[in-house]
């Protein structure tokens, strides 16, 4: 089973690749965000499958202080790009 | 046990290709967002399902039961504020849009 | 009172989440929630009257239960415009007007219907809501906004007023 798991982590893997194309190839700077903002999902099932294959429990606890912190940057790239300063 | 958790794993990178997929293929902006964040969200979530029946009910899976509702949340208002913000800078709607109610309203 | 809510929510949720009754991890819990409480308790909750009415917790699971049938929907309907060769959208974004008036059910209901087949939610102005639709079945207001959000409005209007 660890092994097939493996096997599903590494296409995990291969699917942020996706999103780094968006990212490196967007046509406008609205693209590249939604390519950051899938990435910062995509890494917390990354988490998951890693937290059983290596059974270590506390990368779960990793996942979701990544859950949060991709929020709060995503929400701070979409202020800037509709043209607010940060304190508003 | 171990059997449904690697079912469900297997059916949210499923989901998490399909929505990869759409990131690359549609036209614009908000096409994108949608499919992405849809197909995405429900697969990262069908993986922590999956992480549930793997453990079973001791603390890692209570940590992956609240891992749910917390990605829920904050997947879906951080694509609501892109897209707001996405409209705000000036991206247009794609070439084969047929109706936009929000063109004329004052922007906050 | 309301204060008091804050404070036994944040410290249930901070037992699940480290799930151990040691005492020192309850003395950190009690004194974290006591800050949390402190600082955002007069931002969220109105009153705690409808957290001790136990029909909207029915409701709660009844409209949990049609939300995840309409969820996985959403994906296969996503995974067949996308995967389809010819891809067939028609995007736009239309106004649908809404009956709910807190404001705690406005966005439930916006991000019900951010993950519902198709739709997204743009904006909320007043009593508005600008969704972006991906393929626009028909020019009708009234058969839209039954389309889009008449399956939810009436459990959210249960659970949250």
């Amino acid at each position: 089973m660890i092994d097939y798991l493996n096997i599903l982590l590494y296409v995990q893997i291969a699917l942020c690749i996706f999103c780094l194309y968006r990212i490196i190839r967007g046509p406008s700077i609205a693209d590249r965000m939604v390519g950051i903002d899938i990435f910062g999902i995509l890494v917390v099932g990354i988490c998951a499958i890693l937290s059983i294959t290596t059974q270590r429990k506390f990368i779960l606890d990793i996942g979701i202080a990544w859950i949060i912190l991709s929020f709060i940057g995503t929400l701070t790239l979409a202020k800037y790009l509709s043209g607010k300063k940060l304190n508003e | 046990m171990e059997t449904i958790g690697f079912i469900f794993i297997c059916t949210g990178i499923l989901f998490n290709l399909f929505g990869c997929i759409g990131l690359i293929r549609l036209p614009d902006v908000y096409n994108r967002l949608q499919s992405a964040t849809k197909c995405v969200t429900l697969g990262t979530c069908s993986i922590l399902a999956g992480v549930i029946f793997y453990y079973g009910f001791n603390d890692a899976g209570f940590k992956a039961i609240i891992a749910i509702p917390l990605l829920f949340f904050a997947a879906t208002v951080a694509a609501h504020a892109l897209v707001k913000g996405a409209y705000i800078f000036g991206v247009k709607l794609g070439d084969k849009s047929v109706k936009d109610d929000y063109k004329d309203v004052p922007k906050s | 009172m309301k204060y008091i809510a804050i404070f036994i929510l944040s410290f249930i949720f901070w037992l699940f989440l480290t799930f151990s009754l040691d005492l020192s991890n309850i003395i950190i819990g009690v004194v974290a929630s006591i800050i949390t409480a402190f600082i955002f308790g007069r931002y969220f909750l109105k009153d705690v009257i409808p957290f001790l009415q136990p029909q909207r917790y029915f409701w709660l699971i009844v409209y949990l239960f049609i939300f995840t049938w309409e969820c996985i929907k959403a994906n296969f309907d996503v995974a067949y415009r996308v995967l389809h060769p010819a891809m067939p959208i028609k995007p736009g974004i239309v106004k649908v007007k809404l009956g709910l008036k807190t404001n705690i059910a406005k966005t439930i209901l916006a991000n019900s219907i951010t993950m519902t087949p198709g739709t997204i939610s743009v904006d909320i102005i007043g009593d508005e809501i600008y969704v972006h639709w991906i393929y626009v079945y028909s020019e009708n207001p009234e058969e839209y906004s039954q389309r889009i959000s008449g399956r939810f409005e009436k459990y959210i209007k249960k659970i949250f007023e």
